[in-house]
């Protein structure tokens, strides 16, 4: 359900590191949670965000919630599949359905996040 | 051929699905005119796809349409915050009187000195209820009621030359609605926390509050169905910050004759007369969202405004008022059925209105709370916030619990909002319910929690006897079909 190489935020989502691009989505939770995934709003490439700064929004058949990003820095990647089929989110929020990729402008923002089993913890 | 029996099933073809080429409705008489060419035919099309069928195959669609419903004259309605109350007929009956229905807005005020005084009255009974003397009826909806208040509310520091007030501090647990009001007024909204009691963190309140606060919006009671008990203080902390205080009105059900908004310290609120005054909701409306104020912020209240002078009755603008934010005098039938209902009941019939209502939601809630969790496990107000957490572990979501309601006709409890509670269901019964009903109700529920464990699919798989059966919501939302081709065949998907 948690993955072990992969960092968590308190507001639910992950990052898998490769190098210095973090790619970022949802975690099991967060998909359980919402619902049905039916529509994702996510930034153009070449976006710069900060940490913990909101980055799109994700809405389900339940409600509308604000995406927040686990790292800063620049935007690289779109997960288009995630937006012309939100359903990926649900299915495989670690793998298909991840949402954006993010070159970090500082890999020490990685260690104010959590491990698989503080997160886990947290849900409890 | 044997033909199998339908009497009841429902024909459940669109009216397009009916049509046959050459069947109509009516006949045009004959033109006593001489014709006309049009000066431009460019824009006559005959390739619109029109549904011909006679007149009986209409009124027959509609009327089976009709009996489709699900409304609170046919059944149990308990959606939280909505306040589905039973709209009395004779409301009805006394704004269809001629003399009310038959008049035009744009009528000399000295033609219908009654619709006025009618309104003037609302006015009044309206600041009364509230303790919030200034009174314009001119929004058409709750919503546009908050926007009218907030614009108040900043013509206000306008007025003191304070313009760098333009914050609104907006609680948590509030409708999506109070934000979205904020937003448009104009307002960077700032959230404040609710405590773990489900009241607001009057602490991080204490933080947020300062000299930018325009205005602290709380819904009273709280959309979790309590009662503010620090209300007192908080309306302290945003006066001493210098903000105004507005109270969303929609849960005013819970307050009439018991407690007065002005009273508290509130400035502003609205009411939507088609909840707690018994009026019509959404596709039955219009609304109607009068908005209240202190007599010092009456003056810039949205036109028009009723008023008694020497010379009789007018509709006035005040005098610094925000404008206007519609056309006309706001929703004038709606406010004579209000009228009907406040005058039919008196104070001290509104009274035991808010008193049963509150009586209702804590015998819902005294008779539940040994099978599900209380969002807020206090004495509630009208309404009452079920958590199906514990039914969640068990392998049935609230959603899956509202669906199954519906094979009892019950209509199911608000879902999933305030969304800081998971799995709520927020039932509000109203004053108008028997406690035959309410009793069936609490069987219902707790017979659903016994069905988890004997007979889950139950559950999962309602309703099962209505005419529609489970809905796939998520393709809908995400392939949704939006207007009708001869390719689209409805009736097999």
């Amino acid at each position: 359900m948690y993955p072990e190489d992969l960092k968590y935020s308190k507001e639910h989502e992950w990052v898998r590191l490769n190098g210095n691009i973090a790619e970022v989505g949802v975690t099991v939770f967060a998909q359980e949670s919402l619902g049905d995934v039916v529509f994702v709003d996510l930034p153009a490439e070449g976006t710069e965000i900060e940490q913990f700064s909101k980055f799109g929004e994700i809405e389900s058949v339940k409600a509308v919630s604000d995406l927040f990003s686990p790292v800063g820095g620049k935007i690289v990647e779109v997960n288009s599949s995630a937006t012309d089929s939100p359903e990926v989110v649900n299915e495989e929020p670690y793998g298909t359905g991840w949402l954006i990729k993010i070159e970090l402008s500082d890999t020490a923002q990685l260690d104010t996040l959590m491990d698989a089993a503080t997160y886990q913890a947290t849900l409890d | 051929m044997t033909i199998t029996t339908s009497a009841g099933d429902i024909d459940r073809r669109l009216l397009m699905d009916r049509s046959v080429a050459g069947r109509k409705a009516f006949t045009l008489p004959e033109s006593d005119v001489p014709a006309q060419k049009l000066p431009d035919s460019s824009f006559l099309r005959d390739d619109v796809e029109l549904p011909e069928v006679s007149q009986l195959e209409v009124i027959r669609y509609f009327s089976v349409l009709s009996q489709l419903n699900f409304s609170i004259d046919t059944n149990f309605y308990p959606l939280g915050s909505c306040t589905m109350k039973y709209n009395p007929k004779i409301n009805d009956e006394l704004a269809n009187l001629p003399g009310l229905a038959d008049i035009h807005p744009l009528q000399p005020d000295e033609t219908v000195q009654g619709a006025i005084r009618l309104l003037k009255n609302l006015q009044d009974d309206l600041g009364e209820i509230t303790g919030l003397v200034g009174v314009s009826l001119a929004p058409l909806a709750g919503a546009q009621g908050e926007y009218a208040g907030l614009l108040v509310a900043r013509a206000y520091h306008e007025s003191q030359n304070d313009s760098a007030r333009t914050v609104a501090i907006v609680p948590d647990s509030a409708h999506g609605t109070n934000p979205a009001s904020a937003a448009m007024a104009g307002l960077e909204v700032v959230t404040v926390r609710s405590d773990d009691q489900g009241n607001v963190d009057v602490e991080n309140l204490r933080e947020l509050a300062n000299e930018s606060t325009a205005v602290f919006m709380l819904t009273i009671p709280s959309t979790l169905g309590l009662f503010e008990p620090n209300i007192l203080e908080i309306n302290k902390i945003v006066h001493d910050a210098g903000g105004l205080v507005y109270a969303d009105g929609a849960n005013l059900n819970a307050l009439l004759g018991l407690v007065k908004l002005g009273d508290l310290g509130v400035d502003i609120c609205h009411s939507n007369l088609h909840k707690t005054f018994s009026t019509p909701h959404g596709g039955g409306g219009p609304g109607s969202g009068p908005v209240m104020v202190t007599d010092e912020l009456a003056k810039f209240l949205p036109k028009p405004v009723a008023m008694k002078t020497d010379a009789g009755y007018v509709m006035a603008t005040p005098e610094m008022s925000i404008g206007a934010i519609n056309g006309f005098h706001g929703s004038f039938s709606i406010a004579a059925r209000a009228y009907a209902y406040i005058k039919t009941l008196g104070l001290e019939g509104l009274q035991s209105v808010s008193e049963n209502a509150i009586i209702s939601a804590n015998y819902i809630q005294a008779k539940l709370r040994d099978k599900y969790n209380i969002a807020a496990d206090r004495y509630c107000m009208h309404e009452t916030v079920l958590s199906a957490t514990k039914q969640k572990k068990r392998g049935v979501a609230g959603l899956d619990i509202a669906k199954r309601l519906l094979d009892f006709g019950i209509h199911a409890p608000t879902m999933y909002f305030p969304m800081i509670i998971d799995e709520a269901l927020m039932v509000e019964p109203t004053e108008s319910e028997s406690k035959e009903t309410l009793d069936h109700f609490i069987a219902v529920m707790r017979q659903i929690d016994d069905e988890i464990d004997s007979s889950p699919e139950l559950i999962l798989e309602a309703p099962h006897d209505l005419p529609v059966t489970r809905l796939d919501e998520a393709t809908a939302a995400r392939k949704p079909v939006l207007r009708w081709t001869a390719e689209s065949n409805f009736l097999s998907s």
